[in-house]
């Protein structure tokens, strides 16, 4: 443990500013300053008030993730940052103020992948990952299944949604109810007083012959819509719970069963679950109970860490530095369409060839 | 004295070192879509030229706008980044007061208007009068809806030959000339701007229309 990298993560990808510092796979800080309030009244994240609202939190969220660590900055081993998938600009106040760091005070700069993050997380709360580990990841910007045999190296894409992200389903669904922004936790509360069978909902991409692995939630998304408008159009009062609750099923269920599928299929008996949509409590409970039947593994860290957090960053880094894997260069750009296979952004020759040739 | 300063607001990727008497050393390059790569390895590229450790440094000068948003929040996250991790103040100074004081330098004189490219067929703008003190702006407006002034500098003027004839270069802001007029105004005892950005625009944020049918009307 003495050994273990003390490490700096810094998260800018959508509205949260999160400054995490970990110890190996101990947490010691998770400061988060979000914007969220700041886009409700506008039913999404709108880009330039969050990348605003970075530029604003960010000095003061390191230092308050120092002092909750209990730290000198001076202290770490590494500074890592979200170098993407996420909104560009807000993307690039977190590289930038990551650099920064890393330059002023000589540590080795990591910029990692947001997915690989997401799942590397629950090394803070249930020990290092085993190797491979099924990931569901779902939240308002991604729905996807990865698989990955080392976290700062191998991450494979098996599947991912076609159209609509899970937790952009819930908002959209949200809204047609008159519920909150953002649509998860509303609905999930709402839910609790409904029945989730009241109402079939469609299963997307549920038939033999669809991709095993992808999701598609717009046509669910539109089906809640439909059913909702008929009901008011003949004047019948909207049962807005078992709605909520037969929306959150018709989910959980297509994410659940093809989650356990997919560890099945690949010989795999530990599935992760990752981001926002993981504090779902039907999709925690679900899982729990397929997983059992399956004989699977189910690891979902708690809800404060599923969300886009600084923790997850530093998690991954911690992990980086660990294994002795390539810095980035201070030249690391922000790159809002990061395929997740490239986990991290090292500093090659090729790269520095390539951009020698670009002056 | 020891500054380092940096600009992000124009398409120019800028730093210099300042000694508090002269420049030491000054990178320019124009690459308006490359600010956040450019920027960390250009201050780490004068520093060595100036032959000057980052420990040694006493203060940080940073031009804080007008200009698009995206390149200007890396300077400024930057200065705030470097100031904290480095234990410095870093003191803001408007972009366009930063060009107004590198064209006087470079003899012009007279009242003058300094305008960079705001796009969206707007410009960001500031007046000056014979000593070089600002007198009107910043501001941003379609070139269309401004007086046209007698003398103007910069890349939105340039633009714009209707509306700013005979107008000249500095195109963009240069770090060496940011630095010297930060040096001179410390000197002299005033006091520079915080590190926060000039914006002049709300962001651009629609509100969702409402939500949409999807049964046919
Ligand atoms: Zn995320």
């Amino acid at each position: 443990m003495a050994d273990e990298p003390l490490v700096l993560g810094i998260e800018t990808s959508c509205d949260e500013t999160g400054v995490g510092i970990v110890h190996g796979t101990t947490l010691l800080a998770d400061a988060v300053a979000s914007s969220v309030n700041d886009h409700a009244r506008y039913g999404g994240v709108v880009p330039e008030i969050a990348s605003r609202a970075h530029l604003e939190a960010m000095v003061p969220t390191i230092q308050r993730a120092l002092d909750t660590a209990g730290i000198k900055a001076t202290d770490l081993d590494g500074i890592a940052v979200t170098a993407g998938p996420g909104l560009a600009g807000a993307l690039l106040v977190g590289v930038s103020a990551a650099k920064a760091y890393a330059w002023a005070l000589d540590k080795p700069l990591y910029g990692v992948n947001h997915l690989a993050s997401h799942i590397c997380v629950d090394q803070l709360e249930h020990g290092r990952l085993p190797e491979p580990t099924m990931a569901l990841l779902v939240s308002g910007g991604h729905s996807s299944l990865l698989l990955s045999s080392d976290i700062t190296s191998d991450v494979r894409p098996l599947g991912a949604t076609i159209d609509d992200a899970a937790g952009e389903a819930f908002d959209k669904v949200a809204r047609v109810l008159g519920l909150g922004f953002p649509g998860g936790p509303h609905v999930d509360r709402t839910a609790r007083d409904g029945d989730g069978k009241a109402i079939a909902f469609p299963r997307g991409l549920s038939a033999s012959n669809d991709p095993a692995y992808d999701f598609s939630f717009s046509g669910l998304k539109t089906a809640v819509a439909r059913w909702v408008e008929a009901r008011r159009r003949a004047g019948e009062e909207v049962p807005i719970a078992d709605v909520a609750a037969s929306f959150q099923e018709a989910v959980t269920d297509v994410l659940t069963r093809k989650a356990v599928r997919a560890c099945k299929d690949n010989g795999v008996d530990h599935l992760m679950i990752g981001g926002g949509v993981a504090a779902n409590s039907r999709l925690r409970e679900m899982a729990q109970q397929r997983c059992d039947r399956a004989g699977i593994v189910l690891r979902v860290p708690r809800p404060g860490l599923c969300t886009d957090n600084g923790a997850m960053v530093a998690a991954l880094g911690s992990e980086m530095v660990r294994r002795g894997r390539t810095p980035s260069a201070f030249d690391l750009s922000a790159d809002s369409s990061l395929p997740v296979t490239e986990v991290h952004v090292p500093h090659t020759e090729f790269h520095a060839h390539a951009h020698e040739s670009l002056r | 004295m020891l500054l380092l300063a940096f600009d992000t607001a124009t398409p120019a990727v800028t730093a210099a070192v300042h000694d508090g008497t002269a420049v030491l050393a000054e990178s320019y390059e124009v690459d308006a879509r490359r600010h956040g790569e450019l920027l960390l390895p250009t201050i780490g590229d004068v520093l060595r030229a100036a032959g000057v450790d980052k420990r040694e440094l006493t203060a940080i000068a940073v031009g804080v706008g007008p200009g698009p948003y995206t390149g200007l929040r890396v300077g400024l996250v930057t200065a705030a980044a470097l100031g904290h991790a480095l234990g410095l103040p870093v003191h803001g100074v408007c972009t366009l007061d930063a060009i107004a004081h590198q064209a006087r330098r470079e003899g012009l004189t007279g009242p003058f208007t300094a305008a960079t490219d705001a796009r969206r067929k707007e410009v960001y703008w500031a007046s000056y009068d014979e000593d070089g003190t600002r007198t009107d702006g910043p501001g941003v407006d379609r070139p269309g809806d401004l007086t046209p002034p007698q003398r103007s500098v910069g890349a939105g003027a340039l633009l714009y030959p209707e509306t700013f004839p005979g107008a000249t270069g500095p195109e963009h802001v240069s770090a060496g000339a940011l630095a010297d007029y930060a040096a001179t105004e410390l000197a002299a005892g005033r006091e520079l701007l915080p590190n926060a950005p000039l914006y002049l625009r709300r962001p651009d944020a629609q509100v969702p229309a409402g939500y949409k049918a999807v049964l046919p009307a």
